[in-house]
């Protein structure tokens, strides 16, 4: 029984970054606009919350410089693609060379430095017995994810704002021809989604593992993409989808603790095997994603006035 | 912000050629820029990253040997691009064709055959071709998204790598170091310039380059890869079979990645170790974009790519600066590319402040 | 009580886009209380005034006057806090949404959406548009999404309803209660402005017209004193050379193109199921299908072209080959020729030349291949004979398909399938937004084509069309296709009924 409590807290703590970053990409899909910049935007993430953290040792502070830094490339994504019309695809993939780049040119002087990362467990609750770890022992970011999941839930079924951030990535057409501006909404929602894969990114660096390492995001932002499609645009999903991450992260690291003999590169595979067969399983249902899949993502709005 | 897009009706022709060359320019700008921002004096770091790798023959030869792969990943790539078929995991496929030809160079490990090169040109390419052809299947059958599935397979492939050089293909005598045994002579592709590493590979690269550009240009599955791409509906009506397109430009994408793991293999390396994998696979994408997806401009894209990998390990050297900088200039590189190509289908105008956030 | 003042003038508006003057110098008076048609081809410049109205673009020079008023009307909502509604030809409809929800996206600060469904109801039964408030959008007939825009706008109490073509999708008797609603509203003192191109209905309902052709207006009149024919010249501006058959052609033995008993389900998301569809043209005879749009029409049209498959090879046989398991490029090797509905994009790659365009069903036709490399010059050619044939208004082979308009580019691919003669020729709305020019020019190649013994199939929505080329016409509803009559004992009101799919017995009957 002992090692269950401390497991579901490590589950809790790959699951976070995931919920953040798909979270975020859930929204910009939402209305319409396929960003495949995820990683690069939570690698400079990363890379700023942690600078941030060790430049001022403030917690908020740094959450906010990384919010500040996905946000930023998040805009020149938006530039890109919602002003200037260029492809989504194209445009996604240079977010995440260019953010892997400059984040590890910038965190070069600071490989090496660790930090003491986040402070867990809520005082007094945390001690009440069997549950007390369980509901009261993560850290913060671990609450602020699920209230970004709930949110977002609350946003997206329940508020007019919602609505029209829907209705644009449905029929971006229709939505101009209501009036509504299509691509401010959808910037608006880019820049929601880079704050949030920001977000993601410090989580990494500032408490899963509290140190610099170039491309230490290693793969997340995409399975945060593959989430959103596991997910079907449903923030609830996306947050189970992350917890069933965070399971496999944490299998592959302690499968070898119960003496089973295999190689470190087999599990270490198993995240990204996984992101696969939940892509095929949920793909294979033509309907389903069709139903659930914004009608206009990935295409360009040209107002032809 | 007070541009506004104004539609051409037509494609610019002139843009189309012109708007790489601007973004080069403009990278270069903002590269000296950069550098003066990082405390370089920007003119001589310019000098160092793009300029000083080209004036010797050591350097022109490096700069061959690694536009090679990169050019061919890139051809490859392309071929989808132009399908809409985005496979970005050319880097996993290059490692698995690294994989597939160096274990059948080590499988004949002490034989002396001139058959060796081309059975492991035939295994690199098949290597590739088959870990492409997962997502190829993957989105046929199960309509799965391949950027996703190729990137995850990108992963698993380095980590294979790095399996197989800890294991099954590890050196017995390399005192537990995890790489192969060193490549016995008939497994490495013959040098031709001698003095430099510059091997046959440039010959079959240009062999490939002409192949595709007619095959692209005037045969009828180059035009069948343009409608798919392009409107999708319009190549059902013509009756073209679009998962013969996808596995098509698949198979031969990945074909050629693994081509490209095998020059390196049997080409600079000479053996398996697990720092195969060079992001050659991820550059080759904005080589592509950068060379109009048109097999030339690729292999012009492409030597320009592969310099600024020499410029970055020159700035490590020379300047102390992280050859990370080699992916900022890279990225900069496409971005520009990106916003330039709206010149092609929309003239801009500046008359009106604020237009764009009106969404009218 | 009525006002002399107009509730809305336009003057001297103007609207340039590249290449085209889509509004010259247009003065416009709506009054109060009155219905006033907006009358003009496609192309005429009718959608640009209304959407400047609207909000929706702006004019370059001009003014507008709201009760006198002097005012610029800067975008929708703000038309719509003046009290300008708009019901638009392609709707503005949100699919995967509930009619509560689609209905607040065109509301300034509605309600809450519970709050805002018995209002929904209470509207519905109050001008007769029944609606239910939960249902998705995709589930609805097309007469049940145009009652959805209406209604949005009626919420707000408009004091001008714009409405953009609104009868081109409904079935006749969908007509006669629209306009049983727009009398009441214009009764209770609300202005219309009614745009459409069929003159029958503008003398119905309207008391005023204004005619645009070529961006200008050309004249206006009271509908009710004026014949449908006197208007028509109006807008088009010159006598109307309307095609005719020459005569009875001889029919084919057999038929070139034979539907046995074909049930299929469709393969889209929101299609119609197609059921136990029998049918035989032979060849000399046009057959026309007549139905509301979406009633199984593109999915017969895609059955019948190969881009979907059969499930056994003889449910369609062309020129007696059993073709249901054959691609569509196999069925044009055995003498069939197909036009689909959509111009860009389906017919016709956007971004590529009309050169390359051939490509796409002329490659065995006209022998453009050697051995898999594309012959160029002859593909270019053939382009370059079609322009002429058919006199495509285009600079070169070279432009891309998407530079042409409609009408020229609608020219090219029925000219690029009929250059091929083929025997049987299955076209989906030949003549869809196309100018009247053009119009008679596809209809006269249509039936020359059948002249010559080709089988032709014609799907369309337009009954006018039918009438006017076609031998013989069944009508599709709901997936299910009535029995064929000829044009000559059959009336508008049959079809009407039949396309309302009320009973398909009436077509057995025949």
């Amino acid at each position: 029984m002992d090692f269950i409590i401390p497991a579901i807290l490590t589950i809790a703590t790959a699951a976070t970054p995931l919920i953040f970053a798909a979270i975020g990409e859930l929204i910009v899909e939402k209305s319409g606009t396929l960003n495949l910049g995820v990683e690069g935007m939570m690698i400079m993430g990363a890379m700023a919350g942690f600078a941030t953290a060790i430049a001022t040792n403030s917690v908020i502070l740094a959450m906010l410089a990384a919010m500040f830094a996905g946000a930023f490339m998040a805009l020149v994504f938006g530039f890109l693609t919602l002003t200037l019309l260029a492809n989504q695809v194209a445009t996604g993939l240079a977010i995440t060379i260019f953010g892997l780049g400059l984040s590890a040119l910038i965190g070069h002087s600071y490989v090496g430095i660790t930090f003491d990362g986040l402070s867990k467990g809520i005082p007094l609750l945390q001690e009440i017995p069997l549950i007390g770890q369980l509901l009261f022992g993560h850290d913060i970011m671990v609450y602020m994810s699920f209230g970004l999941v709930f949110l977002s839930y609350i946003f997206l079924t329940k508020t007019k704002a919602g609505l029209i951030l829907r209705a644009v990535g449905t029929n971006h057409d229709a939505a101009h021809s209501l009036g509504y501006s299509v691509i401010k909404i959808r910037y608006m929602a880019v820049i929601f989604g880079g704050a949030m894969a920001g977000l993601g990114g410090a989580y990494l660096s500032i408490a899963y593992t509290p140190m610099w390492m170039e491309g230490m995001t290693s793969g997340r932002g995409w399975i945060a993409l593959a989430l959103v499609v596991f997910a079907t645009w449903k923030p609830w999903r996306a947050l189970v989808g992350a917890y069933i991450f965070g399971g496999i992260t944490i299998i592959q690291l302690n499968i070898q603790g119960f003496g089973v003999n295999i190689p470190a590169q087999y599990l270490s595979m198993l995240p990204y095997l996984a992101t696969i067969l939940v892509l095929v399983i949920i793909s294979r249902d033509k309907i389903l994603v069709k139903m659930n899949a914004p009608a206009c993502l990935g295409k360009a709005f040209h107002p032809n006035s | 912000m007070i541009l506004k897009l104004e539609p051409r009706g037509e494609i610019s022709k002139n843009m189309l050629y012109l708007t790489p060359i601007f973004a080069v320019i403009l990278t270069f700008i903002s590269g000296g820029i950069f550098f003066a921002i990082m405390g370089a004096e920007p003119m001589n770091a310019l000098y160092i990253f793009f300029i000083q790798p080209m004036t010797n023959s050591y350097g022109i030869s490096e700069l061959l040997i690694k536009a090679m792969p990169i050019t061919l990943c890139a051809i490859g790539l392309s071929i989808g691009f132009k399908a809409n078929i985005w496979n970005i995991g050319a880097e996993g496929q290059l490692v698995l064709g690294a994989i597939t030809s160096g274990a059948v160079a080590l499988a004949f490990y002490d034989v002396e055959t001139p058959f060796l090169i081309p059975l492991m040109i035939v295994a690199g390419i098949i290597g590739g071709g088959l870990w492409a052809a997962i997502p190829a299947f993957l989105k046929i059958k199960f309509n799965a998204n391949e950027i996703l599935v190729s990137l995850m397979l990108t992963y698993v492939a380095t980590l294979l790598l790095s399996l197989l050089v800890h294991g099954a293909l590890r050196d017995p005598d390399g005192f537990n170091f995890p790489e192969s045994r060193m490549f016995h002579d008939s497994a490495l592709l013959p040098i031709i310039w001698d003095g430099t590493g510059l091997h046959i590979g440039a010959l079959i690269l240009i062999f490939i380059i002409i192949t595709i550009w007619i095959l692209l240009s005037r045969h009828i599955i180059g035009f069948q890869i343009r409608v798919v791409g392009m409107a999708p509906r319009a190549a059902g009506f013509a009756g073209f079979n679009q998962n013969k397109i996808i596995w098509f430009v698949l198979l031969v994408g990945g074909g050629m990645a693994g081509l490209a793991g095998m020059f390196e293999v049997a080409g600079p390396y000479g053996q398996l170790v697990p720092s195969i994998p060079q992001g050659y696979g991820f550059t080759a994408i904005i080589v592509a974009f950068l060379g109009r997806l048109h097999p030339i401009g690729i292999l012009l894209a492409g030597l320009l790519m592969s310099l600024t990998y020499l410029g970055g390990e020159a700035a490590q050297i020379a300047l102390n600066m992280p050859s990370a900088i080699t992916g900022v200039f890279q990225g900069m590189l496409l971005f520009y590319l990106l916003a330039f190509d709206v010149l092609i289908k929309f003239r801009l105008r500046f008359n009106n402040p604020f237009s764009i956030f009106r969404g009218k | 009580m009525i006002s002399q003042i107009p509730l809305l003038e336009l003057q001297a508006i103007s609207k340039k886009y590249p290449g085209c003057l889509a509004n010259d110098n247009i003065d416009l008076k709506i009054m109060h209380g009155e219905i006033h048609a907006l009358l003009g081809e496609n192309g005429a410049g009718k959608s640009t005034l209304v959407k400047y109205i609207y909000g929706v673009i702006k004019a370059d020079s001009g003014c507008l006057l709201w009760n006198g008023e002097k005012t610029n009307i800067i975008s929708p909502n703000f038309a719509r806090n003046l009290g300008i509604g708009m019901v638009f030809q392609h709707f503005s409809l949100f699919d995967a949404m509930n009619v509560v929800e689609n209905i607040a996206l065109g509301m300034e600060n509605s309600s809450s959406l519970a709050e805002l469904a018995p209002q929904i109801v209470n509207i519905s039964k109050k001008y007769g548009l029944p609606l239910e408030p939960y249902h998705l959008v995709h589930d609805l007939s097309v007469g049940e999404r145009q009652r959805i825009e209406i209604i949005r706008c009626l919420l707000q109490q408009p004091k001008l309803l714009i409405m953009d073509e609104p009868t081109s999708v409904l079935t006749p008797s969908e007509v006669k209660q629209l306009f049983i609603t727009l009398n009441r509203l214009r009764d209770e003192g609300c202005s219309i402005l009614y745009i459409s191109h069929k003159l029958e209905e503008i003398k119905q309902i309207c008391q005023n017209a204004a005619i645009l052709r070529g961006g200008k207006l050309v004249g206006s009149c009271d509908p009710r004193q004026e014949t449908a024919k006197s208007m028509a010249e109006m807008m088009i501006g010159k006598d109307l050379i309307t095609p005719k058959k020459s005569k009875i052609n001889k029919l084919s033995p057999e038929p070139n193109l034979l539907i046995n008993d074909l049930t299929i389900m469709s393969d889209q998301q929101f299609g119609t199921d197609l059921h136990a569809i029998n049918l035989g043209v032979h060849g000399g005879e046009i057959i026309g299908i007549a139905g509301v749009a979406g009633n199984g029409q593109m999915e017969l049209m895609q059955v019948l072209s190969g881009e979907m498959l059969c499930p056994s090879p003889e449910i369609i046989m062309i020129n007696n080959h059993p073709v249901g398991l054959l691609p569509p490029d196999q069925r044009r090797k055995l003498g069939a020729a197909f036009t689909p509905e959509e111009r860009l994009g389906h017919g016709a790659v956007p971004s590529m030349s009309l050169h390359e365009n051939t490509l796409l069903s002329a490659i065995s036709a006209k022998n453009l291949l050697q051995n898999g490399f594309i012959n160029m010059a002859k593909a270019g050619k053939y382009a370059r004979n079609i322009i002429d044939k058919f006199n495509v208004r285009a600079s070169n082979i070279d432009s891309n398909a998407e530079s042409l308009s409609g009408g020229n580019l609608q020219k090219f691919i029925v000219g690029r399938e009929i250059m091929q003669k083929p025997d049987v020729f299955i076209v989906s709305q030949p003549t869809w937004g196309v100018d009247a020019g053009a119009v008679a020019a596809i209809h006269q190649a249509i039936i020359n084509l059948a002249n010559n013994g080709a089988a032709i199939l014609i799907i369309s929505h337009e009954l006018d069309e039918l009438f006017t080329i076609c031998d013989r016409i069944a009508v599709m509803a709901a997936g299910r296709l009535s029995s064929v009559m000829d044009v000559g004992n059959i009336s508008v009101e049959e079809i009407g009924l039949l396309m309302g799919g009320v009973d398909n017995k009436i077509g057995h009957s025949i």
